[in-house]
């Protein structure tokens, strides 16, 4: 743990943890984030600096060209000396560059499904498979959508038995606190594991 | 994606010319490894920070409590890159002092777990 000139009358002992919510694009991450934040959703930009690969796939969504890629963060104070950060990740393929920075350090990542379209989580369920970072698959229930079985949707997610899966509304506090406690739950059962073997 | 001599930013991007001139064209990333979560607060008071140039004044006054380098950014409203060039400043001129996250190789420390799991069941 790197700290700074800490000899100074203010000093900074508090950490700050993280968890990722991915997706596809408009499954509503952001919404998931904010139910849960201390502040509105806040918003940062990260600018393109390195050529990016892969054809966009904005079907159904209104086409645009941009160079920065926006970041919706929220904010929980845990305790004085523990700052949980909520990121939700680019829906859009091209911007895998921030991927690996979003998910260098995070605890555990929701993976949030629109059964929809589902094959728009298949990259970040992907992703974290590869990365071995914990996750669970939140599956959002729209209105109007059919609400399929979780067994179904694992079926055709192809995860892992070991990996939770849970139906959740994205826009309810204690539904996006169930999630992000089955994820933490999750988190810990893994680090056991790995101290163990 | 942009092709070969296509303006590499749109209107979409915002105002480009604004950002780095507060840097003063630099560009580059920072010396201290800052990332999205890396905390920083400023040592000046609200008061002592009167007499900074502005953008680095902003940054003071905003982080009289802990922050991270992505709040300071979203609530400046300045790019990423930029913001972490102007924090860069600061804490070479020990205006801010700054302190990175656990580093990724570590497994998640248990406590650390814990009080985040009995944090998210209080909200």
């Amino acid at each position: 743990m790197a700290s700074g000139n800490s000899e100074h009358r203010r000093s900074l002992t508090a950490t700050a943890v993280k968890l990722l919510i991915a997706g596809g694009f408009g499954v509503g991450k952001t919404t998931m984030v904010g139910s849960v934040s201390e502040v509105p959703p806040l918003r940062t930009e990260e600018v393109l600096t390195s050529a990016s690969e892969g054809v966009d796939d904005l079907s159904g969504v209104e086409r645009k060209t941009t160079t920065t890629v926006a970041l919706d963060f929220g904010r929980i104070t845990i305790n004085p000396e523990l700052i949980l950060y909520l990121f939700g990740t680019p829906g859009q393929d091209r911007f895998w560059f921030m991927w690996d920075e979003l998910a260098q350090g995070a605890l555990g990542a929701v993976v949030l499904a629109d059964t929809r379209r589902l094959e728009s989580c298949f990259p970040a369920v992907d992703f974290f498979e590869r990365r071995g970072l914990p996750f669970v698959v939140g599956v959002n229930c729209f209105d109007g959508a059919y609400r399929y079985g979780t067994e179904e949707v694992r079926a055709a997610l192809d995860v892992d038995m070991s990996v939770p899966l849970l139906l959740c509304d994205a826009r309810d506090k204690e539904s996006t606190k169930q999630v992000l406690v089955t994820l933490i739950q999750h988190v810990m059962v893994n680090a056991e594991l790995a101290a163990s073997g | 994606m942009s092709g070969q001599g296509e303006a590499w930013f749109d209107d979409a991007a915002g105002p480009l010319v604004r950002p780095y001139a507060v840097t003063g064209g630099r560009t580059r990333t920072d010396n201290f490894g800052l990332d999205l979560i890396t905390l920083v607060v400023a040592l000046p008071s609200v008061a002592e920070a009167a007499g900074m140039a502005p953008e680095y004044a902003k940054i003071v006054r905003l982080c009289q409590r802990p922050m991270s380098v992505a709040e300071v950014a979203a609530r400046i409203d300045l790019p990423l890159p930029v913001v972490k060039v102007l924090l860069s400043d600061l804490i070479e001129q020990n205006y801010v002092i700054y302190r990175s996250a656990a580093p990724a190789t570590d497994t998640p420390n248990k406590h650390v777990l814990q009080a985040v799991l009995d944090g998210i069941r209080k909200l």
